[in-house]
């Protein structure tokens, strides 16, 4: 630094700065690229984006790290011949290569059976182009990581409120007075929830963290309180109980705009047992709730349609109809479920004092009852009521992996969406509110084929890959009842599995179980590292043979920007480009990036061009697509039809003329239109001319009550965001989820269940939420095994991507195991001990580090830290592998056999969730003389042609050609 | 703190320059007094040599401990305020007075030298000689300001620092002047060897002093004043990287408990009792390799202390650096 | 006279380290860079940091606080690493109270390290000179940026807007206000160093509920005649009077 810094000259140099969209997590974050001689100089949150506005956080502003990372792949591999897979050792190849191969036996596969071909992506923020490119090409096997990720969040909250939290929805914390965070870790979702928590606190607003660690956002919360996981389900049922115990709930919410006064037909011997008693059949069936059901009108004393003008339904009682048929309403139903699960009866499960549970639930009670906001804006409800005002309670809640990476985080998560919707917080100020293209019908439309008859050579699929079942007749399996899918996705097994079970992915394929394949291509995910369960098994499997000598799962594609665990298992390496050098979009058809206020989408436009032989995978896509002439891709005439993904974004439409594409911004020929239009030539630059973002705001009047609002859903409708403009009530009871119990108790006459899943179905889908202990911890010892292990992301990590920063991995270079002193204690170890942690699948070596901040029966890590020595080009000694561990080596992807089924996957039995955190272990000191090293530890990876082979002792990275001020 | 060596050799070295130019011109004093038998120019000649050059040695050992050495110019600038720009403006003063000393006494301007009407106390060398005293004071004074400034360094910021320094200075000199003494066959090693001994017999209780202080030091800064959070539990869950910083590197001497410990008794031992020991054999036994044993012992013994008196210091800053996770 | 300086809300910081690294992003390019890492891919990555986040737990389970704790240099009103630096090289800018280290004149002795309590400075073990936070001074009078972009890069960054930045000299600032009202505080009072920047403590939000407000005339219940009613098996006077 010069003493005189006015007078010094400024650093020389061309400096250009370019708007684009952050991909150092999901968070999508608008940024500010400063480029100096063609270098980053500085990556900075763009202060005119919605969605961070201006703020960064740590990945982001280490973008630079991320661009220049020894880790880069930047040409074609190909796994040398006579090499193992797993050996890292590959020679370069040219694109041309790399396509015609590809073609070659994709083309054959085609024609042959496609489902031969897996197409499986990580976090990868373009399903609405993988998942088209898999339906074109006719496979059913294609999916994205939801999976493992989240999908108990959103199915739970979808087939209850028609919305989730993140990208569906949120906690409307501008009006909130009373915030109750729960099972949430560290950075889901990152900067809009951090700035809107700030902002909640500063105005004075009460932070309640439920969580079995206190760290994060955690930290700043006005009160902790400290929970067993896996036990949320008995703790927001206590809620439940004790609101209904006190009469804290909002009446007119549950009535008008719930299911909760729908009377349900309690005749045993009916087929209809169970379900809601419906007065005429509807005129049109569509994808809808459709308004045919009845309620117990006080005033008449009898059975009326619902929303009749004037009628009181009772929400509480036991009536008889006309025809002697036993009725109660929904919420009756409720009241009976959770009669038994008391304040104490919790306080044993969860770890929670009754006395806290109570008064937990009277602070979100009385604060939603004396508290409303009143908004003067008018709105107009589906019925033709006009309203005055909006109202809400100012409660509002966030929910993540904690409720959902769990076994029986379906019904806890359905627990909790009952719980925000009796307390009327759902698409109101201050509670929970939705986010475009949400509130969807429950369930939302899109229906994958329902047999193996969707899937026939050179076809595309007749159906979506991934989608919403409605009933059992909507499920994916053959007539024994059988999986379609490779991952079993959408059958009897996991029924509702939305997001596909990526998880059992590559065990399936290898078991051959339902089939064998032929070619998995998989997109930016460590399947063989911390993307995957049962790590040390699956890296085997994706390693071994046949007696003849092929192996289980032939050919292996994977791209990805960084050399990984997983590409040294490739067969095929194709390396992506990163965030900083390719288009990509935010799209609508996919997850946008949505405010409350109106539907918004982003794109990413490079700032710099593409290392080495980089491609973007779209481009592959793309080409891949056209050469194996899938009708999206070519023109009457059997040619290209579009030159490049840019182009293919622009020109592209769902159906010929539909006009939806994958931007909605500055649609039309001049850029006239939005959501729906033709396309626009200029779509790109005018999405470069405004931040790289396109947002429409709503009309006041239809920010709010979207499930009820006729001028939303007309809206919606009319910009074909939905086909129908019916309400969307709350689902308090689920007559969905009743109909497959009905199936499973052989009441139906549509698909039924195999005869040893029959029970499986019948507990788990129960219309209304129970709790019930997780299945692995079920099937545990837990006296051998007495604590809970779970991990969590950290806010300066995403997953395994970033210990090839150089700045990140400053932060988290290695990673500990925490725990409660007392297990030290009593194990008589030290903190900072080696330390084994044991479940009943294998065991971990691990560094141990105490901490009061964590619930004494659960043990904690972040996750990904550690790695195989030499991957992502790290130095063999690097931390991440000799003191880094992963907690995934002791967690299983199947759990043990059972009369149910050998090979259960390890997940929630309604929607295919992957159990990451129901894992059962025990922790001991490691031997004095064992190791000093983690435990297991593979061969060190080399680096792979086309990456700088020589490590700098150490760098001062400076931006441009201008001497480093010194 | 973590002791680094050129820092230890710095201040050992230079110490035992000042000291031994200290005996070379207390003995010239006794002689000019003629309380001891005066002793030929060369004697002083020689002496003012080696203290010389333990000085620069300990000058050179000092760049090693700069990142710019050639630079270290420039550190002279802010004497104002900077006990480490005086030291390194009094250093070569004293070193230039030992130069000119023991030049004196070269070109025979000794106090034997007849050459001035007025001999004695007004000879060419006693007037240096006083003037280099009066620096060489003053070095040990910059010397031990440099560490004793610091308040928030609490086993430093004493007197005893400064009177530490001075004494182990002047026990090492005269340690050496005494050998230097019985190897040049001067009437002088009793002499030095008795103020030797009495200097490290008062060093001994000083320092002895320090380190009961030190044990007794109640640190003003803790984790509650770091933080500004009052409770009597705080634990750091992480100091926020973990491979390492200049924090962790520069502040803590990363020894284990067994190694500090037993450095403490080494230069217990070394320092006080066995050159002691040597000394009166050597003296009594006029024997110049028992006395050069006990110089050396003792700046083996020296640099031990250097080590434990950097490694004994608690930076507040450490407060904030104590857990990786 | 100004004092520029930080005022840090521990109230909202989440512990994210936004502020690490978008302040070694701005200031590694920039006029204080560059900022070397060593083994940036091996063991025991280091490097240069001129901001930090730290964690701390305060008290025992289950009444465990987390304080997530950003430290930087904080510009103190009387620094102690300032007069003994024997070159110069370390200053305070008499115009708007920002310690600084002139590199050109720095001889890399780190005295003036061992001379501040808090722990933030960190000498570069390649260019050999002592480097600290600027305040960005490189950003806050660059006309070139925005107005609004005239912070330090920390402050721009941060999500939760837990790093105010401004004169603490001025009281009507934004970040004297905070100070004032919110129990703004600096850190080691003891020494006398009187740090510019300063820290605002947690707070609680509380909420309490009268067992009275759990009863109402509007008690949904009642619409479905299902009050609460005490259970009958409770003693009533009924058990026990004799008249």
């Amino acid at each position: 630094m010069r003493k005189d810094l006015e007078k010094a000259e400024p650093i020389k140099g061309q400096v250009e700065v370019k708007n684009t969209t952050c991909y150092m997590c999901a968070c999508r974050c608008g940024i500010r690229v400063t480029l100096r001689d063609g270098e980053v100089r500085y990556i900075q949150g763009n202060p005119e984006h919605p969605l961070n506005k201006g703020v960064i956080c740590a990945k982001g502003a280490s973008g630079i790290m991320k661009q220049y990372s020894p880790a880069r792949l930047t040409k074609p591999l190909r796994r040398k011949p006579g090499s193992d897979r797993g050996d890292g050792e590959f020679e370069e190849i040219s694109w041309e290569e790399a396509f015609s191969t590809m073609s070659e036996r994709l083309e054959h596969i085609r024609k042959t059976d496609p489902k031969k071909f897996a197409l499986f992506t990580g976090r990868d923020q373009m399903q609405a182009m993988t998942g088209m490119f898999a339906k074109q090409y006719g496979t059913p096997n294609y999916a994205a990581h939801g999976g493992f990720c989240s999908v108990n969040m959103a199915a739970g909250m979808i087939y209850t409120i028609g919305g989730s939290f993140w990208e569906f929805g949120g906690p409307d914390l501008e009006r909130s007075k009373l915030f109750i965070m729960i099972g949430t870790a560290e950075d889901h979702h990152s900067n809009p929830l951090k700035m809107a928590l700030s902002k909640f606190k500063r105005d004075g607003g009460r932070f309640i963290s439920i969580n079995p660690v206190r760290t994060g956002y955690s930290a700043i919360a006005d009160e902790w309180v400290p929970i067993k996981p896996g036990t949320d389900g008995a703790l927001l049922l206590a809620l439940i109980n004790e609101m209904i115990t006190q009469g804290l709930y909002d009446r007119d919410f549950l009535v008008q705009y719930t299911n909760s006064a729908q009377l349900v037909n309690l005749d045993e011997k009916s087929s209809e047992y169970g379900m809601f008693v419906r007065a005429e059949v509807p005129v049109e069936e569509g994808c809808f709730d459709p308004q045919n059901k009845l309620w117990w009108d006080r005033n008449v004393n009898k059975a009326v349609v619902t929303h009749t003008a004037g009628a009181d339904p009772r929400l509480m009682g036991e009536f008889k109809l006309e025809d002697g048929t036993p009725v109660k309403p929904a919420f009756q139903m409720l009241v009976d479920r959770v009669k038994e699960y008391t304040p104490e009866w919790a306080e044993d499960i969860t770890g929670i004092p009754a006395e806290t549970i109570r008064r937990l639930g009277h602070e979100m009670g009385v604060t939603a009852r004396d508290q409303k906001i009143e908004l003067p804006i008018a709105w107009t409800d589906v019925w033709g009521k006009d309203h005055e005002t909006v109202t809400g309670s100012p409660v509002s809640f966030h929910a993540m992996r904690g409720l959902a990476a769990h076994s029986n985080g379906f019904q806890t998560i359905r627990a909790l969406s009952i719980l925000m919707t009796m307390l009327g917080t759902i698409d109101t100020p201050g509670g929970f509110r939705h986010k475009a293209p949400f509130p969807r019908p429950i369930p939302p439309c899109a229906k994958t084929p329902r047999g193996p008859e969707g899937v026939k050579p050179n076809t595309p699929l007749g159906g979506m890959p991934l989608g919403w079942p409605a009933e059992p007749d909507d499920l994916f399996v053959d007539d024994k009842g059988e999986p379609v899918r490779l991952d079993k996705a959408f059958s009897w097994e996991y029924p509702l599995s939305v997001h596909g079970m990526m998880h059992n992915v590559i065990t399936n394929a290898w078991r051959g179980d339902p089939y064998p394949i032929d070619t998995m291509m998989i997109f930016m995910a460590n399947m063989a590292w911390n993307s995957t369960m049962n790590t040390e098994g699956v890296r085997k499997m994706l390693n071994d043979k046949n007696e003849d000598g092929e192996y289980k799962i032939p050919f292996l594609i994977v791209c990805d920007a960084f050399q990984s665990e997983m590409t040294s298992y490739a067969d095929l390496v194709l390396p992506d480009t990163t965030y900083l050098e390719r288009h990509d979009v935010m799209s609508m058809l996919d997850r946008p990036i949505s405010e409350f206020e109106g539907p918004v989408d982003s794109v990413r436009i490079p700032v710099v061009p593409p290392k080495g032989d980089c491609k973007p995978f779209q481009e592959v896509l793309i080409e891949l697509g056209t050469r194996l002439k899938l009708p999206a891709f070519i023109n009457e005439k059997g040619e290209r039809k579009y030159r490049d993904y840019p182009d293919f974004v622009v020109n592209y439409e769902t159906e010929p003329g539909s006009g939806i594409g994958f931007l909605a911004g500055w649609r039309g020929k001049g850029g006239e239109k939005f959501m729906k239009g033709e396309p626009n030539p200029n779509q790109w630059q005018m999405y470069e001319q405004n931040n790289c973002v396109y947002q429409h705001e709503l009309p006041k009047s239809y920010q709010y009550m979207r499930n009820w609002n006729k001028g939303y859903l007309e809206w919606a409708r009319h910009h074909r965001l939905t086909r129908y403009a019916e309400p969307i009530l709350c689902h308090i009871y689920s007559d969905v989820l009743q109909q497959f119990r009905l199936a499973a108790q052989g009441k139906t006459d549509g698909k039924q269940p195999p005869d040893h899943l029959r029970k499986r179905i019948e507990t788990f889908f129960d219309p209304l939420p129970f709790y019930y202990e997780t299945l692995e911890s079920q099937l545990t010892d837990k006296h051998k095994y007495p604590l809970n292990a779970i991990t969590q992301r950290p806010m300066a990590m995403y997953h395994s991507w970033d210990s090839q920063n150089a700045w990140l991995r400053q932060i988290h270079t290695y990673n500990y195991l925490y725990m409660s002193p007392e297990l030290g204690t009593k194990g008589g170890f030290e903190d900072g001990d080696w330390v084994w942690v044991e479940s009943q699948w294998g065991k971990v070596r691990c560094l141990c580090r105490f901490s009061e901040a964590v619930e004494p029966g659960t043990v904690w890590t972040w996750n990904a830290i550690g790695k195989q020595a030499g991957a992502w080009n790290l130095e063999p000694k690097a931390d991440e592998a000799s003191k880094g561990f992963l907690l995934n080596h002791v967690i299983s992807e199947e759990l043990p056999p059972t009369p149910e089924g050998e090979h259960l996957s390890n997940s929630d039995p309604v929607t295919g969730q992957a159990g990451w955190y129901d894992v059962r272990v025990r922790v001991y000191k490691a031997e004095e003389t064992d190791e000093k090293i983690s435990y297991p530890q593979f061969k060190p990876l080399k680096p792979v042609p086309g990456q700088e082979k020589k490590r700098k002792p150490w760098m001062a990275y400076f931006a441009g050609k201008g001497k480093r001020a010194s | 703190m973590h002791p680094a060596f050129s820092v230890i050799f710095l201040t050992t070295l230079i110490g035992v320059g000042q000291g031994l130019f200290l005996a070379l011109y207390t003995g010239e004093i006794y002689s000019t007094l003629d309380l001891l038998p005066a002793q030929g120019g060369q004697f002083y000649v020689i002496g003012s040599v080696i203290a010389v050059v333990f000085m620069a040695a300990g000058l050179l050992a000092s760049f090693f401990h700069l990142g710019h050495p050639e630079r270290a110019w420039r550190s002279a600038a802010r004497w104002r305020t900077s006990w480490l720009s005086r030291e390194v403006i009094v250093l070569p003063a004293v070193i230039s007075a030992t130069v000119i000393y023991g030049g004196l006494h070269y070109f025979g301007w000794g106090m034997t030298a007849d050459v001035y009407a007025v001999k004695g106390l007004l000879s060419p060398t006693i007037l240096v000689g006083a003037a280099g005293t009066v620096a060489a004071f003053a070095l040990f004074l910059c010397t031990g300001m440099i560490y004793a400034c610091i308040k928030f360094l609490q086993e430093w910021a004493s007197s005893l620092t400064v009177i530490n320094y001075t004494l182990f200075g002047l026990a090492s000199g005269f340690a050496l002047a005494t050998a230097y003494a019985a190897y040049s066959g001067s009437e002088l090693v009793s002499f030095y060897g008795v103020i030797a001994i009495v200097t490290t017999v008062v060093a001994f209780i000083t320092r002895v002093a320090s380190l009961f202080r030190n044990a007794r030091i109640k640190h003003k800064s803790t984790l509650q004043s770091a933080l500004g959070v009052r409770h009597n539990r705080i634990q750091q869950r992480s100091q926020g990287f973990m491979g390492g910083s200049f924090n962790t590197r520069e502040f803590f001497h990363g020894a284990s408990v067994v190694w500090f410990k037993s450095i403490k008794w080494v230069f217990l031992v070394l320092v006080f009792p066995v050159p002691i020991a040597l000394l009166v054999a050597g003296i009594n036994a006029a024997s110049f390799d028992l006395l050069a044993a006990a110089f050396v012992v003792q700046y083996i013994g020296l640099i031990a202390e250097r080590w434990f008196f950097f490694a004994q210091a608690n930076h507040p800053q450490n407060l904030y650096y104590q857990t990786v996770g | 006279m100004t004092q520029l300086a930080l005022v840090i809300d521990l109230n909202v910081c989440v512990g994210c380290h936004a502020c690490v690294t978008s302040c070694k992003e701005w200031n590694t390019s920039g006029i204080a860079g560059s900022m070397s890492d060593d083994r940036p891919y091996g063991e025991s990555p280091t490097g240069n940091f001129f901001n930090r986040v730290q964690s701390f737990e305060v008290g025992q389970y289950p009444n465990t606080e987390t304080v997530h704790f950003p430290k930087s240099c904080l510009h103190c009103e009387d620094p102690p690493c300032v007069p003994v630096c024997p070159t110069g090289a370390s200053y305070k800018r008499e115009e708007d109270g920002i310690v600084l280290v002139d590199y050109d004149k720095c001889i890399g002795c780190k005295y003036c390290s061992w001379a501040c309590p808090y722990g933030v400075r960190e000498i570069d073990e390649h260019q050999k000179v002592m480097k600290k936070c600027t305040l960005c001074v490189d950003r806050i009078y660059d006309e070139s940026l925005p107005e609004a972009e005239r912070k330090p890069a920390c402050v721009m960054a941060c999500p939760t807007s837990a790093r105010l930045f401004g004169d603490v000299h001025d009281p009507d600032s934004q970040v004297s206000v905070a100070i004032r009202e919110e129990g703004g505080y600096p850190l080691m009072p003891e020494w006398g160093t009187k740090p510019a920047n300063h820290y605002l403590p947690r707070r609680k939000t509380k909420l309490k509920i009268h067992e009275d407000e759990l009863i109402r005339a509007d008690n949904p219940l009642k619409k479905e005649g299902h009050l609460p009613t005490p259970d009958e098996s409770t003693p009533t006077l009924d058990d026990s009077t004799t008249w």
